[in-house]
């Protein structure tokens, strides 16, 4: 790692300030995206922000229709919440499949989000279920927030506080890992919530996470895994790789899609 | 039988101070004054080196020294070495390259060390070695070894690349046989390149004593004297007396820690430099392009059968890909360990097989688990597999068929088997893997979309490394046999030091019950040393599966000679004839009566010396000895993997295995199982994850654990693993070896089992559910459920 | 430098540190535990896991500041150093869950954590599914897996 300073605001002002401050400065949430990078000297910010003793990040609250989840709540608080698993089982069945338990202890919503990479859970769930990410600045809305591998609509100063999730009448995830990562190679999170049909890809996209307007479409009629069988994925603008083709990326694309729709 | 004898289940010694955090493993060790050093490493695969420019690393904070190639000659420090001497076909030697520590006007790989930073700190050496400025010309690299031959020569020792064109058999018998065959099974084989991934990294810790000259090497190696040997006679950093070698609690080795690493070099020579401590230890990032790595084979081969499936000959042609240098025991691995077991179980009444081993633009190849002889395996088992299949013939009945049953058995391909029972091991697999229902298994799977496939592997290996008079005769630079001595303290306590190495095998155990078991003392009496080259006098260390076959034989030799004084000493103590003197649990009788002494009285008058005279016999009770085989050990089994493939996705789950090896004598039947699960789910990690991919360039792509799969606790299924016993004849002990087994059958089974499960042999390790899903299109079945 | 302050295996710890320390540096090097391992550079291994205010992390992937006020506990805490044995440590020990021993602090400290979360009756398939953050290349997994279930047993009596 480079070295950098080190600071601890206890507010998020403190932190929109610290942030504001620095341009080469980073936020710290649970580290595990962004000390990985740093130890392999891939990341140099002048500072990292530690958000962790930040009051009110964290937590889950069912308002209304929505879940709000707190930026600082762990991977693990949402995979076992008994109000996450009654109210949006399939969020919580996803944060349940993110990394391992140890990195499930110390990972964070805001930070998964906030990194964007693009093989990473968090991103579909959000995507696929048309969430509003809330900021200490204003409220982005999924379908905008997502600009591309590791890119995001934040501005620098700005820092996610929580994260908004429309409760869905049917949702589901499916996830086939990469085996030596254990991101996914690619996941698919479909929802519907009244007319609004989403499926979301995570882990196949040259540019990210991505939704299936043709999946979506055939959806309309009936949300079922019949209404897309034999509508094929092109695998243009899909991610080649060693752990397998755009063709089989593709393809999973629509096994994952057919088996969550099942699920849901 | 007492409880911690042989063939008892004795609890591991060792595992106290491992479960509680207090093994002490290189990394641990900090010695006064200890500085840091940090390589830089080759970005680019083949390049030469215009210009190194070192002064702005040398500027910055806490750094002592930066060193280079050339630091290096001007030190006279000399090249690492291969110490296995091939001839080619023509009768021309190897075509060893020079294989500098430092790079020197060139590097040929990612990852060759350029220069080193010692500094106070390891942020502070990092730091530094991203202000060294090296010029590069970038040269067209090759990293294929198919490729190699008709590629830009690497080092100029070598055209075309070539090490050398090796060839074993009767090439006229065999292409006679293949004419005259009913049936010619044809494969291309790619034996997948494996990073082996020890879960402890390398360390090295360098220190220098101006006092006394002496140098000191703390260092994760499997073999401590070869690497004294080896840093002394040939690298010449110091005479072998002013080098000691210590290999502490070492994390795994798999082959990866025999070898002779430029890092060890540098951190004794750094250390001597800057008269300070120079410790290097390696990020896992750093291991897989500093590690040597294994396999990466290309494969040509071809089985003739006659009449009722009958093997008439085998004829292979292989490609070997060797990396950028010759590493310690590199030549070895494809010749002499693997195609000496072309024959398998079966006697086939003529072989030949072609190795030509390349240089390419990669990290160097060299021994991992098993080394050659699961390449050998992998070709024979799967030429037997898709015979039977082509043949129509139940797998299983066409290797009964074929097996040898009658020993001692010659090969065409040197080995002499000693012992086996291949039946018996097949019979008993067969059974405890109910193959009889697995026609209603698959049925049942077919119901859930699955596909289900066995697959077997009767496997054998050439063990007990080795015979050092059959070695030298073949190239080996140094001799194979293992040492021991025992002290017998005074208060009868006994001490065993040992030239092998554990590195997780149990030895501090396995050796310890046969001590017990021999002179009946209790196991906690006893003590096993190892890993210093000031304690032990010499040996070979631990790798082969030799450490029971060879280094507790040559205990078993020093026991008895510890036992035959001990006696004299007895026969004293009584006054009673030498010739009377039994020794029995501990005890020492007069034949005939009920006169006796305890082993302590024994071990505490040898010392003392009251009850004879110097003339009469010599005091004290230590002896030695050197056991050097007289033939390899062949242990031998049957591996059976059911799967069930996902024709969806191409996922593999592993849903049985069943084990059943022959490893002869077994001393400690919990740790030897140990061994079969580590080596299989190598084995399964090869054949369903594992691979070294390097891009055209000769970058590394599967460069850290992010892309490289070590295979996880869900990947792998719990083991159903049994034995047979057939003891070897050539060691007293009647032992085999028992620590490659896994790795070297499990590959074959696994790829023969999803075969027969998807119906298709175009299928090359690993075999990622991407490489079964497109398996499954290219050949056309299960078209529905590959679409 | 800031300083930190935490309690390791029951002692109170001061330092300063240079903020990039990561904790299984701090623990390693300032406080000479070394029972807790480095096996990778990318979070992948779990060698390095410890409990941070009794739940499991990747001493890797934190930094010792990060840690400052907590409460942690290594492997070398888990037993008095002339006591006997936690049940899990001895299970492992019981089992053949280790060979060269490398892996197995992380496995300890992870093994006792899935029992914290999972309870004491543990299947195979729970324990594999749970050791996803630990790598081990000696044992093939099966005694550990074996090691887990039995430890989780004998801690309910402990």
């Amino acid at each position: 790692m480079y070295a950098f300073t080190y600071h601890r605001p206890t507010t998020v002002r403190q932190a929109g300030n610290l942030l504001a401050k620095d341009s080469e400065a980073k936020l710290l949430a649970g580290g595990h995206s962004i000390i990985p990078v740093m130890k392999l000297r891939l990341a140099k910010p002048s500072a990292l922000i530690d958000l962790n003793r930040v009051e009110g990040l964290s937590g889950i609250e069912l308002k209304g229709r929505s879940l709000v989840i707190g930026a600082m709540t762990r991977h693990v608080e949402v995979a076992t919440s008994p109000v996450v698993r009654e109210a949006l089982p399939a969020l919580a069945e996803l944060a349940g499949m993110i990394g391992d338990p140890a990195v499930r202890h110390r990972g964070t919503l805001g930070g998964s989000l906030a990194h964007n990479d693009p093989n990473a859970d968090y991103p579909a769930a959000v995507l696929g279920l048309g969430a509003t990410i809330i900021t200490n600045k204003r409220r982005i809305a999924a379908d905008d927030f997502f600009k591309g591998l590791f890119e995001t609509a934040l501005e620098p100063d700005e820092i996610i506080t929580k994260v908004s999730f429309p409760l869905a009448k049917k949702a589901a995830y499916q996830k086939f890992k990469q085996p030596a990562s254990g991101f996914a190679l690619v996941g698919v999170f479909v929802s519907k919530r009244g007319s609004d049909i989403r499926v979301a890809v995570t882990g196949a996209g040259a540019n990210g996470v991505f939704r299936v307007k043709a999946f979506e479409e055939a959806l309309k009629k009936r949300f079922s895994p019949k209404s897309i069988e034999g509508i094929t994925i092109p695998p243009d603008g899909l991610n080649s790789d060693i752990h397998g083709s755009a063709e089989y990326r593709a393809h999973l694309i629509g096994v994952l899609a057919r088996r969550a729709l099942a699920a849901a | 039988m007492s409880a911690t004898g042989i063939g008892m289940p004795v609890r591991r010694r060792e595992d106290i101070r491992f479960v509680t955090g207090r093994g002490q493993y290189t990394d641990d060790i900090t010695r006064p004054g200890e500085t840091r050093a940090v390589f830089l490493r080759s970005p680019h695969a083949h390049a030469k080196i215009k210009r190194i420019d070192t002064a702005g690393a040398a500027a910055m904070p806490g750094v002592i020294a930066v060193l280079t190639g050339p630091d290096l000659s001007a030190d006279k420090i000399g090249n690492l070495i291969c110490g296995w001497m091939i001839h080619s076909k023509d009768g021309s030697p190897m075509k060893m390259a020079p294989h500098p520590a430092l790079a020197v006007g060139k590097v040929c790989y990612v990852g060759d060390p350029v220069a080193v930073v010692i500094a106070e700190t390891l942020a502070e050496a990092r730091d530094a070695a991203e202000k060294i400025k090296v010029d590069y010309e970038v040269l067209p690299a090759v990293v294929e070894p198919a490729k190699a031959q008709s590629a830009p020569a690497i080092h100029e020792v070598a055209p075309r690349n070539t090490i050398y064109e090796w060839h074993l058999g009767d090439a006229k018998a065999v292409d006679a046989a293949i004419k005259s065959a009913k049936h010619v099974t044809r494969l291309d084989i790619i034996n997948n390149r494996l990073v082996p991934n020890a879960m402890e990294p390398r360390v090295a810790i360098g220190e220098f004593d101006p006092g006394t000259g002496n140098l000191t090497l703390w260092n994760t190696t499997q073999n401590p004297h070869v690497a004294r040997l080896v840093i002394s006679a040939f690298v010449g950093m110091a005479p072998e007396h002013k080098l000691r070698v210590i290999a502490p609690d070492v994390g795994g080795g798999f082959g990866s820690k025999i070898f002779i690493y430029p890092e060890e070099v540098v951190c004794l020579w750094a250390a001597r430099r800057v008269g300070r401590p120079v410790k290097w230890t390696a990020d896992r990032s750093e291991a897989f392009v500093a590690d040597a790595h294994g396999r990466d084979h290309v494969t040509h081969a071809e089985m003739a059968f006659g009449e009722g499936g009958k093997i008439t000959a085998i004829k292979v042609k292989t490609i070997a890909n060797l990396g950028a240098y010759m590493s310690t025991f590199s030549s070895s691995i494809p010749t002499y360990l693997y195609a000496t077991l072309l024959s398998g179980q079966y006697d086939i009444p003529a072989i030949y097989c072609e190795v030509d081993a390349v240089y390419t633009n990669t990290v160097p190849v060299d021994a991992y688990r098993g080394a050659g002889r699961p390449e050998a395996t992998f070709v024979v088992e799967r030429l037997v597999e898709v015979g039977a299949r082509e043949l129509g013939m139940d797998p299983a009945e066409l290797r009964k068929r074929n097996f040898i049953k009658s020993f001692p058995h010659q090969t065409p391909v040197i080995m002499n088997y000693d012992a086996g029972d291949y039946h018996a091991s097949l019979k008993k697999a067969v059974e405890l893997a109910d193959v009889k229902g697995f026609g209603k298994r698959k049925r049942e799977s077919e119901r859930r979309g699955r596909l289900r496939g066995l697959g077997y592997s009767t496997y054998i290996e050439a063990c007990g490394i080795a015979p050092s008079q059959a070695v030298g005769s073949l190239g080996c630079g140094v001799g194979l046999w293992e040492s021991a001595e025992v002290r017998v303290n005074p208060t009868g306590t006994v001490e065993v030091l040992t030239g092998c190495h554990q590195h997780g095998q149990g030895h501090e155990t396995t050796f310890a019950q046969l001590v017990s078991d021999r002179l009946g003392i209790p196991i906690e009496n006893v003590s096993i040393v190892h890993g210093d080259t000031d304690k032990v006098q010499f040996g070979m260390g631990t790798y082969g599966s030799r450490s029971g076959a060879v280094g507790l034989t040559a205990v078993a030799m020093t026991l008895d000679k510890v036992v035959a004084k001990a006696k004299k000493v007895a026969a004293f103590m009584m006054e009673a004839a030498e010739g009377d003197i039994v020794f029995k649990d501990g005890k020492f009788t007069v034949a005939g009566t009920d006169k006796s002494v305890a082993w302590g009285e024994v071990a505490l008058n040898a010392y003392i010396a009251h009850k004879f005279t110097g003339s009469q016999l010599e005091p004290g009770l230590k002896e030695g000895a050197f056991y050097d085989p007289t033939n390899f050990t062949f242990p031998a089994g049957c591996h059976i993997c059911e799967v069930e493939v996902d024709p969806e996705t191409g996922n593999t789950e592993i849903v049985a295995w069943t084990a059943v090896d022959d490893f002869g004598t077994v001393i400690n039947p919990m740790i030897v199982e140990g061994q079969v699960h580590g080596g299989v789910a190598q084995g399964v990690g090869q054949a369903l994850f594992e691979q070294a991919v390097y891009d055209r360039n000769g970058q590394l792509m599967s460069g850290s654990l992010l892309d490289y799969t070590v295979p996880r606790a869900e990947h792998l299924p719990s083991l159903k693993v049994d034995m047979t016993v057939t003891k070897c004849p050539s060691n007293p002990l009647g032992i085999k070896g028992c620590g490659e087994a896994g790795a070297i059958a499990a590959p074959a089974a696994v790829i023969n089992a999803i075969t027969d499960a998807i119906g298709t042999e175009d299928l090359h390790m690993p075999a990622t559910p991407a490489s079964v899903w497109a398996a499954l299109r290219r050949s056309g079945h299960f078209q529905k459920a590959a679409e | 430098m800031p300083a930190v302050s935490m309690t390791v295996n029951g002692k109170a710890v001061t330092a300063d540190v240079d903020p990039r320390t990561l904790l299984v540096q701090f623990l390693r090097e300032n406080l000479r535990l070394t029972g807790t391992h480095v096996g990778c550079d990318t979070s992948q291994c779990g060698a390095c896991v410890v409990h941070i205010d009794g739940i499991a992390v990747k001493s890797c992937t934190t930094l010792a500041v990060q840690a400052d006020g907590c409460n942690v506990l290594t492997i070398e805490g888990l037993a008095p150093p002339d006591g006997p044995l936690h049940p899990m440590q001895e299970a492992f020990r019981e089992h053949h869950g280790l060979q060269c021993g490398f892996c197995t602090p992380g496995m300890v400290m992870t093994a006792i954590d899935i029992v914290r979360r999972k309870g004491h009756e543990l299947d195979e398939k729970t324990i594999r599914h749970e050791l996803d953050g630990n790598l081990c290349r000696c044992t093939g997994y099966h005694n550990i897996v074996k090691a887990i279930a039995a430890g989780a047993r004998a801690m309910k009596g402990a």
